[in-house]
């Protein structure tokens, strides 16, 4: 079982290769976390069932059967288009079909496995109802350029031999055999690879440090940690492509000296926790981790840490420190954790993104990479679409790429309303919009660009925002998010923010003043200033940067008592229009304060000094004749 | 404890080599074993462990998924995350929180058979709003599917008497 030798990964890559393209075709079922949900395992199920029925061979593990003219069939990871889940794809031909249910698993197989038909009512229509047959072609997908999440949806997600098949650990083979750990973390630093957690600090330059440590014990961690609400790239790359995420740190082992690994993924992730054990395993048994990997005297082992639900966690210091049984709380910095990292020694952490980017690297060179984003903000990134946009998913797509082709052509538009806003690096990021003062349709995601307008990139999250949402709840929704994760350590974090929530949730109750805005600028700044940690340091982000550019919405709702989007229930008042009211009392007899009154017939009227705007009225008239004044 | 209590709490100890950095690990396991963390359990492990009482509650505390207090039978969790918050995740909570009659404060039934409770983020956002049923993920939430869902696992509950009679 266990590949000694360089030539027998050659050997093996061969073999494997040719038992793939021995498959006559190929159904690789979505067995992402959110086509899961959608029930796509029964669909696996439903599917292995009719094709033995049918008398074809299916073949679900590569190593184990003979594959002559079988069928594939496997779980892979995310495809990214979720809205559309669940995803099923079929090879050679490269076509998708959406919104499968069991039942249309016999027609699939009895069109399409058997004979080479379309199924045309699975696959992808535009608003023009023009058919999408091919996955490359839907104007989601067209768009963008796949390198970090290469593999997630293209392969048997539980199977090394695909990976391998594909060319996967042939860039362990070249750094062990080609380079030197110095040309190595050249490489990397050639290419400009910066993190992809969030800060965007040069992975190569954390790499050096380590490297140039002479200590004999020394850690590579991962952190998929991913606990930005609306973020699960990182996820999806743990779950749909655990071996890149494997090979990625374990090049980073070799560039570093480092005999040892840990891979911290959030308990909200079970999924992405199973997956990557069972890959930690296989590879084991193949000899790619563990003792001498590939006969060249180089050993690494690779344990999976889970978390237990706590957003500091992300933050280098107390991720090591909870990795370590401990509270997960920072620690002040410096010393970085490139010199006093994991149980005090040198260490190399990076985000699941960053380690996904470095197999591509080593084998087509910087040189390649550079080819894609503009300057010192090479590569692509990864984002998660999501919140009120048509087509939510996962997408990569190069850096540099705009907003409103994220937005537009990938997203197809906004949903339920106009453009207002994204946000973009959860809770510690700020928001992209069209505003009186500001468009920013046009502008380029990239690490250096985004910074330029008191936004980041974050880790990728990208929540979409229509005219009907409130910026102030918003702002209130995260610091509400900050609040409860603060850790407690330090003052300014866990008094600020919990400051700044009662000053945003008396604005969005209607009890603001003009008082609550100044003290909210002067506690933004001295937060950003005084906290601890990143979390702390961000904390104020949202606030300041909807304060900049929606601040006549602030105003709004402190001079005038008026949410202009008519989110702040407290600031709403109720109206019954007496044109379209009929009189039916519905509203009432509804009204569980007795504050509507009126007689049969005729139209009703609020007592707005009685009503407590939970909104009975509203959700219970059949003619739409009560309103937000 | 019971003997048979003990004996499983050893048995997860020893699965982690008696390593006091695996203490949030082990404490998982108790967790999956009780859904939550019984004091006995805990001041156990700390004399096996040779950790302090106050540094395992002062772990065990610190972590949202710990719970000190004993959970219902179905564990509904409802995501709060961005997406799901913006795509109205709230009035889902809230008709949880009225049907089955717990609030924040006390988010389990009497009858030990639910625990409403909200969670940060599970990344299942193009399914937005979610909740999960002892980690099963239910997508697109609304309201009246809350009200169908509690439904269904009262009726599944029924049954399962039924059968046990």
């Amino acid at each position: 079982m266990k590949i000694n030798t360089r030539e027998e990964l050659i050997a093996k890559q061969e073999e494997y290769k040719a038992s793939l393209n021995s498959q006559k075709k190929q159904i690789l079922i979505c067995a992402g976390t959110g086509c899961v949900a959608g029930g796509s395992l029964n669909i696996y199920d439903k599917m292995k069932e009719i094709i033995e029925a049918k008398g074809l061979r299916c073949a679900l593990i590569l190593e184990k059967e003979p594959h002559d003219e079988s069928i594939g069939l496997k779980k892979s990871g995310c495809h990214g288009f979720c809205e559309m889940g669940p995803l099923l794809r079929i090879e050679p031909m490269g076509w998708l079909y959406l919104k499968v249910k069991v039942e249309d698993c016999e027609e699939i197989i009895e069109k399409s496995i058997i004979n080479d038909e379309v199924v045309d009512r699975l696959v992808y229509k535009d608003k023009t109802l023009k058919s999408y047959v091919k996955q490359e072609d839907i104007p989601f997908y067209k768009q963008q350029t796949r390198i970090a999440l290469e593999y997630c949806g293209r392969i048997n997600a539980e199977s090394i031999a695909e990976y391998i098949a594909l060319g996967g650990y042939s860039a362990v083979a070249k750094a062990l055999f080609d380079m030197t750990p110095q040309q190595i973390v050249d490489e990397v630093s050639e290419a400009a690879l910066r993190g992809r957690g969030g800060g965007g600090f040069p992975a190569g330059r954390k790499w050096q440090q380590v490297l140039d440590q002479d200590v004999e014990e020394k850690y590579i961690v991962c952190n998929g940690d991913e606990g930005d609400p609306g973020a699960f790239m990182d996820r999806s790359m743990m779950e749909g492509e655990p071996h890149r995420v494997i090979e990625g740190m374990l090049i980073a082992a070799i560039a570093t000296n480092a005999h040892h690994g840990y891979i911290y993924v959030r308990a909200e992730y079970p999924l992405a926790v199973e997956r990557l054990q069972t890959a930690i395993d296989k590879a084991m048994d193949k000899g790619l981790l563990g003792k001498d990997i590939l006969g060249s005297g180089f050993d690494f082992d690779l344990h999976i840490s889970q978390g237990a639900g706590a957003f500091v966690c992300g933050e280098g210091s107390a991720l090591t420190t909870s990795i370590e049984g401990n509270r997960g709380m920072p620690r002040v910095k410096p010393p970085r954790t490139v010199e006093h990292g994991l149980f005090d020694k040198p260490t190399v952490l990076n985000n699941v993104e960053t380690f996904c980017n470095v197999p591509p690297i080593i084998l087509n060179g910087a040189e390649w990479y550079k080819g894609y984003g503009p300057e010192n903000n090479h590569g692509t990134k990864a984002f998660a679409l999501t919140g009120n946009v048509n087509n939510t998913g996962l997408i990569e797509v190069p850096m540099g790429t705009t907003l409103r082709e994220v937005i537009f052509d990938i997203g197809g538009g906004v949903k339920g309303g106009d453009f207002k806003a994204v946000q973009i690096g959860g809770p510690s990021g700020g928001c992209l919009c069209i505003s009186a003062t500001e468009d920013h349709l046009d502008m380029k995601l990239d690490f250096d660009s985004l910074k330029k307008v008191g936004a980041m990139i974050g880790s990728g999250g990208l929540v979409v925002m229509n005219d009907k949402s409130c910026m102030v709840e918003v702002a209130r929704f995260f610091m509400n998010f900050t609040q409860n994760e603060s850790c407690g350590k330090c003052v300014p974090c866990r008094e600020g923010t919990k400051r700044m929530l009662e000053l945003l949730t008396d604005i969005t109750e209607g009890r603001g003043t003009m008082a609550h805005i100044e003290l909210l600028e002067k506690l933004s700044d001295t937060v950003s200033a005084t906290a601890l940690c990143g979390l702390g340091k961000t904390a104020a982000s949202p606030v300041v940067s909807t304060l900049k550019y929606f601040r006549d919405e602030y105003m709004a709702h402190v001079v005038d008592r008026k949410c202009p989007a008519g989110q702040c229930k407290a600031l709403t008042t109720l109206q019954i229009d007496p044109e379209l009211c009929k009189g039916c009392t519905k509203c009432a007899r509804m009204c569980p304060v007795g504050a509507i009154s009126g007689k049969v017939k005729e139209p009703h009227v609020i007592d707005t000094a009685k009503c407590i705007k939970c909104g009975a009225c509203k959700d219970g008239c059949n003619f739409g004749a009560v309103k937000e004044a | 404890m019971t003997h048979q209590e003990i004996a499983k709490l050893d048995e997860i100890l020893q699965a982690h080599d008696y390593n006091s950095t695996l203490l949030i690990a082990i404490m998982q396991e108790i967790q999956k074993e009780y859904h939550y963390l019984p004091e006995e359990a805990l001041e156990y492990i700390s004399k096996k462990l040779k950790l302090s009482e106050a540094k395992i509650y002062g772990v065990a505390t610190f972590y949202e998924n710990f719970s000190l207090e004993p959970k219902g039978k179905y564990v509904i969790k409802i995501c709060d995350g961005t997406a799901c918050h913006v795509r109205k995740s709230v009035p889902i909570l809230e008709e949880f929180r009225k049907i089955l009659k717990v609030s924040e404060a006390k988010p389990t039934t009497d009858d030990m058979m639910f625990t409403v409770e909200t969670v940060s983020c599970l990344g299942a956002c193009g399914l937005a709003p979610v909740c999960t049923v002892n980690d099963h993920v239910h997508p697109a939430m609304t309201p009246e599917k809350a009200r169908e869902l509690i439904q269904t696992l009262k009726e599944q509950e029924k049954e399962g008497e039924a059968d046990e009679d």
